[in-house]
């Protein structure tokens, strides 16, 4: 009995510490009064003028905008190269691997400062950059998520697909793209996901013109804290949530047998 | 005689550097159940996908029902494939898998349903249309495999050790179904494998490789009884390989012992192996025996005692239905007839496997 009190007491401090910021946070976005420690009552008034103002909704476009796009590009990018990698000899494949895991490890402060140093040799910052950016931090993510299910779906059912009078063609759309197609879309998610976490390379990348709505929130909050940012971080916590959800549905759907 | 269907000619393949096929020449005849048996690394899976069209050979021929198909696709071929591991596409039902092929070739639903019908009633798996891959075991999955090839009617059924996976009754049931199915079908079976037991069940030829290399080219009797080299006596089953003296026509000197044979044309006083299996050597009284010896184990194998007897320096292996206890001392007799001579082994790949001692 007293081990397993303990053991809820433990499991509960734990889910406290993790959560307990967020549901701060969530709960200062519906207080009617800009202390953070006083309960003024509840109100919607922080996201109406969240929603009211334009610079906010810009950001918001803006970072929809980017998270689709980089997530669609880099998911098209990195399924291809997936393929490229299983095709090629082990000895490369685990160059290829490492070289992809490189950018996945590496500080993200370091990426977006070394690509700003790269861009602004070429171009302006502004959307394309930060578009760029995220397609290639984005990359890795799906070459991780789709490259384990062409592992899965063997060579030999291609070949048995060619076997049974299928062209290269069809025998990729109708056997090998069915059985990745879970891990592009994993890919997908959490490319999505990645893109709307993203503070530093965009903010290192993005130049002066535009903001996401992570950048947004930062700036908005060196000039003093304001009540609209708890409901803009809060809308932010829960598109986040939905993501993973998907991602996570996604994962146990797939691996049920289906009879 | 039936015609040649498909005919290798100077096959030499080579991956990375390392060469896997020599100038191998092999023909195929029609209805033929060929086998290709060896070791792993023999070349035998190469060859068969050489055949299939999923490797290309660096130099030769594939010819096929009179015309070249070296550079031809595999999906331009006439001919079917059962994989090692089956390849049944997961994502699929039954039904599905086996009309993936009648499909691309553009059949009517009703010429379809009526195939799917008539293969699963050949590989005695009616009614699983609707059901699942996954649900399957693994000697299913192989008759699904089966059935998926032969309902696009090839002339020719390739079968890349398809029973590999799977354990020893099943296997043995599934020999004597790939037999019916042969012969129901009336279609060329190339079958590899690399177990001797399943080859001379099934086969009408048998084709033994080694190292890139065919050693020897026969009915099953041919291969067993009269192997040509110690590869490929040692490989076809247990036996003594024993070195020997041809004295002259149809006398060999073993272990300073004469013993007549039926062998001619080896020369005189020529070094030469002799193999004589298991089953030929007669145990007697000593008196009776052309050497002497002692039993040295003495093992129950279910049809047979297997016994060791040491005679003259050498472990002669025996396989009786007669019990020899250990130390009891026996004569050794082996009928002419069954004694096979065979020449000295000229390279690496004709001599036996230093393991199997």
């Amino acid at each position: 009995m007293v081990r397993k009190s303990a053991e809820r007491i433990y499991l509960f401090l734990i889910f406290l510490f993790l959560y307990l910021p967020i549901v701060v946070l969530i709960v200062l976005s519906f207080n009617n009064s800009k202390s953070k420690v006083h309960w003024g009552g509840f109100t919607l008034n922080w996201y109406k003028r969240l929603f009211s103002s334009s610079s906010i909704m810009e950001a918001f476009y803006t970072t929809i905008f980017i998270t689709l796009a980089s997530a669609l590009i880099a998911t098209l990018l990195g399924t291809l190269a997936a393929l490229g990698i299983d095709a090629m000899k082990k000895r490369g494949q685990a160059v290829m691997l490492g070289a992809t895991n490189i950018p996945l490890l590496n500080a993200d402060i370091v990426t977006g400062i070394s690509m700003m140093l790269l861009f602004v040799r070429f171009t302006r910052l502004g959307m394309n950059t930060v578009l760029i950016a995220h397609i290639t931090f984005n990359i890795p993510y799906v070459i991780l998520n789709v490259l384990p299910k062409l592992k899965q779906s063997s060579r030999t059912t291609y070949e048995a697909a060619l076997d049974l009078g299928a062209t290269p063609l069809y025998a990729f759309s109708k056997i090998i793209w069915p059985q990745i197609l879970p891990g592009v879309l994993s890919g997908f998610l959490m490319s999505m996901t990645m893109s709307l976490d993203d503070f530093s390379v965009t903010y290192f990348t993005k130049g002066t013109g535009i903001n996401t709505l992570s950048t947004m929130i930062y700036t908005e909050m060196r000039k003093g804290i304001r009540p609209e940012m708890y409901a803009l971080s809060t809308i932010l916590f829960l598109i986040a949530l939905i993501l993973l959800l998907f991602l996570n549905y996604g994962k146990t759907a797939h691996k049920e047998p289906h009879h | 005689m039936s015609k040649r269907l498909i005919d290798l000619q100077h096959i030499t393949k080579s991956f990375d550097g390392q060469m896997v096929l020599d100038d191998l020449n092999l023909y195929i005849r029609e209805n033929e159940f060929l086998t290709l048996l060896g070791p792993s690394g023999c070349g035998k899976t190469t060859t068969l996908r050489i055949i299939g069209g999923f490797e290309t050979p660096d130099e030769g021929t594939v010819i096929f029902d009179g015309k070249d198909i070296t550079k031809l696709a595999p999906n331009e071929r006439q001919l079917n494939t059962v994989f090692q591991k089956y390849a049944l596409f997961p994502h699929m039902s039954i039904a599905e898998n086996i009309a993936f092929g009648l499909k691309i070739r553009k059949k009517s639903k009703a010429y379809i349903e009526d195939k799917i019908k008539y293969a699963l009633k050949l590989v005695n798996l009616d009614g699983f249309e609707k059901r699942s891959i996954n649900s399957l075991s693994g000697g299913q999955q192989q008759r699904i495999a089966i059935a998926r090839a032969i309902v696009n009617e090839p002339k020719v059924l390739l079968l890349d050790e398809p029973l590999g996976a799977l354990d020893l009754k099943l296997r043995q049931d599934m020999q004597y179904e790939l037999i019916r199915l042969k012969n129901e079908l009336g279609i060329t079976f190339v079958y590899v494998t690399h177990d001797q037991e399943e080859a001379l069940t099934m086969s009408d030829t048998i084709v033994v490789m080694n190292q890139g290399y065919i050693q020897q080219v026969g009915t099953p009797q041919d291969i067993y009884n009269e192997p040509i080299n110690a590869f490929v006596a040692d490989f076809i089953g247990e036996s003594n390989i024993i070195n020997g003296t041809m004295i002259e026509d149809r006398l060999v000197k073993i272990l300073d012992v004469k013993f007549p044979c039926v062998d001619e044309g080896f020369g005189t006083n020529t070094p030469v192996d002799v193999v004589i299996r298991p089953e030929d050597v007669v145990l007697v009284s000593p008196e009776q025996g052309m050497l002497e010896g002692d039993v040295t184990s003495l093992i129950f194998k279910g049809v047979h005692w297997e016994i060791e007897v040491l005679a003259n320096g050498y472990e002669w292996l025996v396989q009786t239905t007669q019990m020899h206890p250990v130390g009891s001392h026996v004569g050794i007799l082996v009928d002419p007839f069954n004694i096979q001579i065979m020449n000295k082994p000229e390279s690496n790949d004709e001599k036996a496997v230093e393991s199997d001692a």
